[in-house]
Formats: structure tokens, C-alpha cells, sequence
């Protein structure tokens, strides 16, 4: 576990009891998570150490942080009161809450190369020609045609500057060499300059770049060093907004020469440092005195329209959602997420390992978006664009119309070219000129070639705030190590609205793709893997096998298809037989109760013939017996009786 | 040559100099500091050891022609420019250690 002590600890700078404090408090907080700590413990120490010699200069800077806490605190009340001048320099004024202390000294410090002076000319520039505040330039290093040809590559046009009167460029130069000293002396003849050049153009702002050049070029230090505070308090007095640069030659100071302890209102801190052979530029605003500002260390670059701070939280999160949906150009996949696609300018990461087809995607994307007629951009970082074009070509996807008609563009570079405020910058540069409804960043990961971890993800948290404030539905594809597939490489999770994740399965000695929604924010989702295929005609997600095996991809599909057909047709054939056995037994029944039925009736007319016969004798029998009684006349009534009475008897 | 005090010190040529080149100083000063008084005493007092004869001072007022501050790459006052003869040297300060005044100027070797 690799935890950059310094950001996460960021806030506390000054005490590093209480920075050794919260780093235990983390770290138990860590083993209690993830198990033993040893090695974290021995490291993180070591970071500790480390930082507390790093923050100790701080400490002892400008009087105090203590003090300048108490100071900040005291007037935070009238820090909007502060009136500040706007520098103009993008990025900057949001940090510093609307920009440097007006009508007082700044002092921006950095090393060989860090962009002091430019800063310094920007400032100037920009004040002249954004906010009507004309400025003075007093240069004591570079010459004034120097100078100019310089910050001509920067676009900004000096030479007219000077003619309108906006800016006045003057080059203080003394040769060591030509110069002896007796005595003492001081800097009027330079207060007396800045005043006539002020005079000339009206001046609001001043920049002194270097004025730590003097201690080079003329004697006796302890002199200088009291005219040199004697010259900011005038500039004070002026109320000219100063920007003062300082060379710093050792990480424990801030300028060479100290004269930061003049400059008490606001510091700014340049920073030019190589990381794993890539360059980055930071800014930091070590104090501002009365004001709020953001703390961290910004990146910047300087380009060829000067100076850029990336503040991390610029542009806020108080984008749109639209309801919309866009199609990700896969039937299936729309259906995987509530049948309709994406959300319009929804962030959406493709992760997976290596060859699972988050390009393909991405292309399939990019293809529907043109089909609609909308534009898209694709940043490779790491397929040249006819690579792409080739590859997604054997897929059925043909992306070469799109890029003719001008509806898609690639912008194709290694992300190790510049560093990653470069890519940064060049990313809000293409999507501003060309206006995409589609992104595609493919892939974020190799962003990390060229940074931190920390770094990637500030840098992706403003790409996305960007790319959502303009509405713009964006795929990042990111490659992740085997093993760790819910983990994304730059823990870029959480900004994304929409995950899909791909992976491959190995079952019965191959591997296949599938393909299945992690989350998607805001709507109704598939739960199901997904098998997914690329075919000569574009990608097709099929539905995986689920069965006591788990689940079953590619031609262990298909074989367990082929089974479960047969297991199907065996069981029909089952079950027909069943049923003729049935038909047979109810026929075999139903003649059978024919012939009872048959034999039965026989019985029946036997049996109804025998009792009408032998009723018909019964009648007979009485009526013989009667007509003999009649014919012998033998009983009389008395006899009958007798006969009856026996009867009664017997019973 | 825009001046505003000139305190021209030219003497009219005695017997035949060796050495007919003249010095030409000019001493940057903002306004009647002590500094500046004192270091324009100082001057005049070595240039009149030394160079008799052969020098000009100019003085130059910056604060009245602040413009020329620039012309000579003025940043401490007082500033004292040897302009002739070549090549220009700068001396700043109140040229108060005359030692060093005479090394700055070259004045050792003439005499």
C-alpha cells in the first residue's frame, strides 16, 4: 500500500507533532482495514521524518506560521474587504480568491527556470490589456529586445504595448566589473526611475524581476538589503500592486537573499520539479495575508498562451443532468441499461484486462454518435488513429467516413510527451475548438506512465467536471491488472456514472469475453454477465450459460446447449410414448367396457325373460288354484278360518 | 548634453600639457541630499589634487530629469561616471575612502 503522505496530510503543515499524531491515527485506521501494518509503519515513518524537514523552512518563514495564522484569522472578517487585483493568469484568480493583494507587494519565488519572469509579464500584460491597469516592467537580468522576443512566442505583443503606452519595459543593468564603491549610498536613482517610469504610463502595477540581481552587482549587502526594504515600503506607499520575483536556490529558503521577510502581504511559490524523468510545474501560495486562498499545489503550464493554473475544484459541481439518452451503439448493451443507453454527457468507464475489447467499445460508441450526425473525438494514447481505424474495420465498424466527413477526430499522442498537466490542458484545448458531443479517452491508465496515482485522478476529476459542465458523454477506458478487476487502475470509480466492466473467462482451456454493467447511476440496470462476441459484423453480447458449473462461455456454451437440446428431445419423446400408452390403455379399457356392457345386456335379457316367465306361472298358478276352489265348492267360510289361524300360528 | 547644475570646473590650459585629453565626470545626485553634497566635495577635492585643470564635473539632478537615470544605467546615488577618457568607469557611494575613489578613477598612474 503506497499512501502519499503528503497529501494526505496536506493540512497540516505546520506542527509536525500533530502531523506524526494523525499519521498513527491513519495507519491504525489502515491495519484495522487491511491487515498488518509493519511495513506501512517503517515507511510512513520515514515519509514523516521526511516531510517535517521539508515543512520545517516553512515554519520558520515569514515570521511564523503561527503568527500568520493569527493574523489570517484575526482579519478574516474583512477579507472580502481586501481589495484585490486581478493577474488575469488562468486559474490563479480562483485561487487566490480574486487575485494578488492590490496596491501591495508580492513576492513569487522559484527556481532557475520556474517561470518567475513570465509570471511576472503576464501579470503586466494583462493587467494592461484585460483590466486597463497600465504596468512597469524594471528587468534586471534580461534585456528589454531579449525580453521582448521571449514572451513573443507567448503571443504577447510588447513592442505595441510599449508604443500605446500601456507598458513600460526598462532593463536595469550594472557591470560589476566597471563599478568601484566609496562609501555609502543608496537606491534613489532606482526609486527615481520606477517613479518616472510610473509617471509615463500611469502605472497600477509593477513587476521587479530580479531584484535580487543587485546583491550580484552592487556592494556592501547590509545597505542594499535596507534600500531594498525602503523600496517595497515606498511601492507600498504608492499603492502599486508589486509582483517582486526572487530566485530560490535552496529548498529551505524562498529567495536567495532573504528579502522575503520584506514582502509580508502575499507569496507565491513557483515550483519546476522532475518526477520519474517528467517535468511538472507547481504553483503554491505559501501565504496571503488577510485573504482566503487554496492551500494545495496547483499545476500549471506555460504554453503558448502563458501562464495556466489547474485549480482541482474550478469549475465546481453544479453541472446539468440531462435526461437524455444516447445510444452506446450495441442493441444489447442499451438493453442491459434500462433499454436506452447512456445519460447525454454521463461519464462512463470501460474497464478491463488486456484484449477484452474496451477499444471496441469505445469505437462502437463513437460509430452510433456519428451515425447520429455528432461529432466525436477520440484521444489515443496509446493506438496511432489509422491502428484504430484498421482494427475496428475487422469488426464491420468502417470509422474512415466519419473522419473524412470531419465528424471524427483522433488526436493521437503519447501521454510521456509532456507531462500531465500537458495532456490536461491539450484535452480542454481540442474539445473547446472542436465542440464533440462524444469523448473517448482510451486509455486513462496510461496517464499513469507520465504520473502519480494522485495526480492522475485530480487531473481526471477536472477532466470530467469539464467535460459534464459542457454536456459531453465521455468513455474512459482503463486497463486493469488481472486479479484486480473491481479496483480501476487510478481509482477513477467513483466520478464515473456508468461502469462496465469486461473481463475474460477461462473455461474448457479458452478464454472468452464478457461483459457486464457494474453500476450506472440514475438507472435501471442488468445484473446479468454478459457474453460478448466480436464477429465480422460488429459485437454481439449474448446471454452466458448459467448451470451447475458455473458460468459457461464460448464453445462450452455451445456444448452445453447441445446437451441440454438433447436432454429436451429425449424427454419429449418420453413423454409422447407416455401419452400413446395412455390412449392405448383408455382404448384398451374403453372395449373392454363395450364388451361387459355386451355381455351384460345378454345377462340381462336372460334374467328379464326368466322373471317374466316366471311371473307369468305365478299368475297362473293362483288363478288355477281359484277356479278350483270355485269348481269343488269343497271349503266353507268356517274352514278358511281354521286355515288361517294355523298359518298365524305357525309364524 | 541635457544638464540641469552644470558646475563647469574647465581651467584654461596652463604651460603646455603632457596629456591634453579632459576628464569628463558626472556625478548623478537626487536633490541636495548630505550624501550627495558630501560626495561632490569629496570629488572636487582629488580632482583638484590631482587633475587640475583637466576635468569637468557635470552634476545631474535626477530628480528634476529623472529620465536620464536610464542613460547611464542609474540605480544607487550617488553615482559617479567617468566618462572621458575611456573606457567608463562607475563609482557609487560618497566617494568618502578617497584610496579607493583614485583606484576607481584610474587617478594613480597619471600622477
Amino acid at each position: 500500500m503506497l499512501v502519499d503522505i503528503r497529501t494526505e496530510f496536506s493540512v497540516i503543515t505546520a506542527n509536525p507533532r500533530i502531523l506524526v499524531e494523525s499519521i498513527a491515527a491513519f495507519l491504525e485506521k489502515q491495519s484495522m482495514m487491511k491487515g498488518p501494518s509493519g511495513p506501512h509503519l517503517v515507511r510512513a515513518t520515514r515519509e514523516a521524518g521526511r516531510w517535517r524537514r521539508h515543512c520545517q523552512p516553512t515554519v520558520e518563514h515569514g515570521a511564523g506560521m503561527k503568527q500568520m495564522r493569527q493574523v489570517k484569522k484575526a482579519s478574516q472578517p474583512s477579507s472580502k474587504t481586501l481589495p484585490k487585483a486581478a493577474t488575469g493568469i488562468q486559474g490563479l484568480d480562483e485561487i487566490t480568491g480574486g487575485g494578488l493583494p492590490r496596491g501591495r507587494p508580492t513576492l513569487v519565488s522559484g527556481g532557475a527556470g520556474a517561470g518567475k519572469t513570465l509570471f511576472g509579464l503576464e501579470f503586466l500584460v494583462r493587467g494592461a490589456t484585460q483590466y486597463s491597469e497600465p504596468g512597469v516592467f524594471m528587468s534586471f537580468e534580461e534585456s528589454i529586445p531579449d525580453l521582448t522576443k521571449n514572451v513573443a512566442s507567448l503571443g504577447f505583443d510588447l513592442d505595441r504595448l510599449v508604443t500605446d503606452k500601456k507598458l513600460f519595459v526598462d532593463h536595469v543593468s550594472i557591470m560589476r566589473s566597471e563599478l568601484g564603491e566609496t562609501g555609502e549610498y543608496d537606491l534613489e536613482g532606482l526609486f527615481i526611475r520606477i517613479a518616472d517610469a510610473v509617471q509615463r504610463v500611469g502605472a497600477r502595477r509593477v513587476v521587479l524581476d530580479t531584484i535580487e540581481a543587485l546583491f550580484g552587482e552592487l556592494p556592501n549587502p547590509s545597505i542594499l538589503r535596507a534600500e531594498i526594504r525602503r523600496l517595497f515600503n515606498w511601492l507600498k506607499q504608492k499603492g502599486l500592486t508589486t509582483v517582486i520575483t526572487a530566485e530560490r536556490d535552496h529548498p529551505d529558503r524562498l529567495t536567495r537573499h532573504g528579502i522575503e521577510e520584506f514582502v509580508s502581504d502575499c507569496v507565491i511559490l513557483l515550483d519546476h520539479r522532475i518526477r520519474e524523468e517528467i517535468s511538472t510545474r507547481r504553483l503554491r501560495i505559501v501565504k496571503y495575508r488577510g485573504s482566503t486562498h487554496g492551500t494545495n499545489e496547483y499545476p500549471f503550464l506555460i504554453d503558448d498562451q502563458g501562464i495556466s493554473v489547474l485549480p482541482i475544484s474550478s469549475l465546481g459541481l453544479d453541472h446539468d443532468a440531462p435526461a437524455k439518452r444516447v445510444s452506446s451503439g450495441i442493441a444489447r448493451l442499451d438493453g442491459m441499461l434500462g433499454g436506452k443507453g447512456f445519460y447525454q454527457g454521463s461519464s462512463i468507464l470501460a474497464s478491463g484486462t488486456a484484449g477484452t475489447g474496451k477499444t471496441t467499445i469505445a469505437a462502437c460508441f463513437v460509430d452510433a454518435a456519428c451515425r447520429r450526425a455528432e461529432r466525436a473525438l477520440f484521444f489515443a494514447f496509446e493506438e496511432s488513429p489509422r491502428q484504430i481505424v484498421r482494427n475496428m474495420r475487422s469488426i464491420g465498424i468502417d470509422l474512415d467516413p466519419w473522419v473524412r466527413k470531419g465528424l471524427l477526430q483522433f488526436h493521437a499522442a503519447r501521454p510521456t510527451y509532456g507531462g500531465i498537466e500537458q495532456v490536461l490542458l491539450l484535452t480542454h484545448k481540442r474539445i473547446t475548438s472542436f465542440q464533440p458531443s462524444v469523448v473517448v479517452v482510451d486509455p486513462v491508465t496510461n496517464l499513469l506512465m507520465v504520473s502519480t496515482q494522485n495526480e492522475v485522478r485530480s487531473m481526471l476529476t477536472r477532466l470530467v467536471d469539464f467535460l459534464k459542465t459542457q454536456g459531453i458523454t465521455t468513455i474512459f477506458t482503463s486497463l486493469t491488472a488481472a486479479g484486480a478487476l473491481e479496483a480501476s487502475e487510478a481509482d477513477v470509480s467513483s466520478l464515473m456514472d456508468t461502469w462496465l466492466l469486461l473481463k475474460n473467462i477461462e473455461v474448457g482451456g479458452e478464454r472468452n469475453r464478457a461483459l457486464y454493467v457494474l453500476k450506472s447511476r440514475g438507472m435501471e440496470h442488468s445484473n446479468q454477465i454478459r457474453e460478448f462476441l466480436l464477429t465480422d459484423d460488429g459485437l454481439r453480447l449474448l446471454d452466458v450459460y448459467l448451470g451447475a458449473e458455473g458460468v459457461l462461455t464460448g464453445s462450452a456454451r455451445v456444448s452445453q446447449e447441445m446437451r441440454e437440446k438433447a436432454v429436451v428431445t429425449f424427454r419429449r419423446q418420453e413423454l409422447e410414448s407416455r401419452r400413446r400408452e395412455l390412449e392405448r390403455k383408455r382404448r384398451i379399457f374403453e372395449a373392454r367396457m363395450v364388451m361387459l356392457r355386451a355381455e351384460f345386456e345378454v345377462e340381462e335379457e336372460v334374467i328379464q325373460q326368466t322373471i317374466s316367465e316366471s311371473e307369468l306361472l305365478g299368475e297362473e298358478v293362483v288363478q288355477d288354484r281359484g277356479q278350483m276352489v270355485l269348481s269343488r265348492q269343497a271349503d266353507s267360510s268356517s274352514y278358511k278360518k281354521d286355515v288361517r289361524a294355523k298359518a298365524a300360528r305357525k309364524r | 548634453m541635457p544638464t540641469t547644475k552644470k558646475k563647469t570646473r574647465a581651467r584654461p590650459r596652463k604651460s603646455a600639457p603632457r596629456k591634453p585629453v579632459v576628464w569628463k565626470l558626472r556625478l548623478y545626485v537626487a536633490g541636495q541630499t548630505p550624501k550627495s553634497i558630501r560626495a561632490f566635495a569629496n570629488l572636487k577635492v582629488q580632482c583638484e589634487e590631482h587633475l587640475k585643470g583637466r576635468y569637468q564635473i557635470e552634476v545631474i539632478d535626477l530628480r528634476v530629469n529623472p529620465q536620464l537615470a536610464r542613460g547611464d544605467q542609474i540605480v544607487a546615488i550617488p553615482t559617479l561616471v567617468r566618462r572621458l577618457p575611456r573606457p567608463i568607469r562607475t563609482i557609487i557611494g560618497d566617494l568618502s575612502n578617497s584610496a579607493r575613489l583614485l583606484v576607481g578613477l584610474d587617478l594613480r598612474k597619471v600622477d
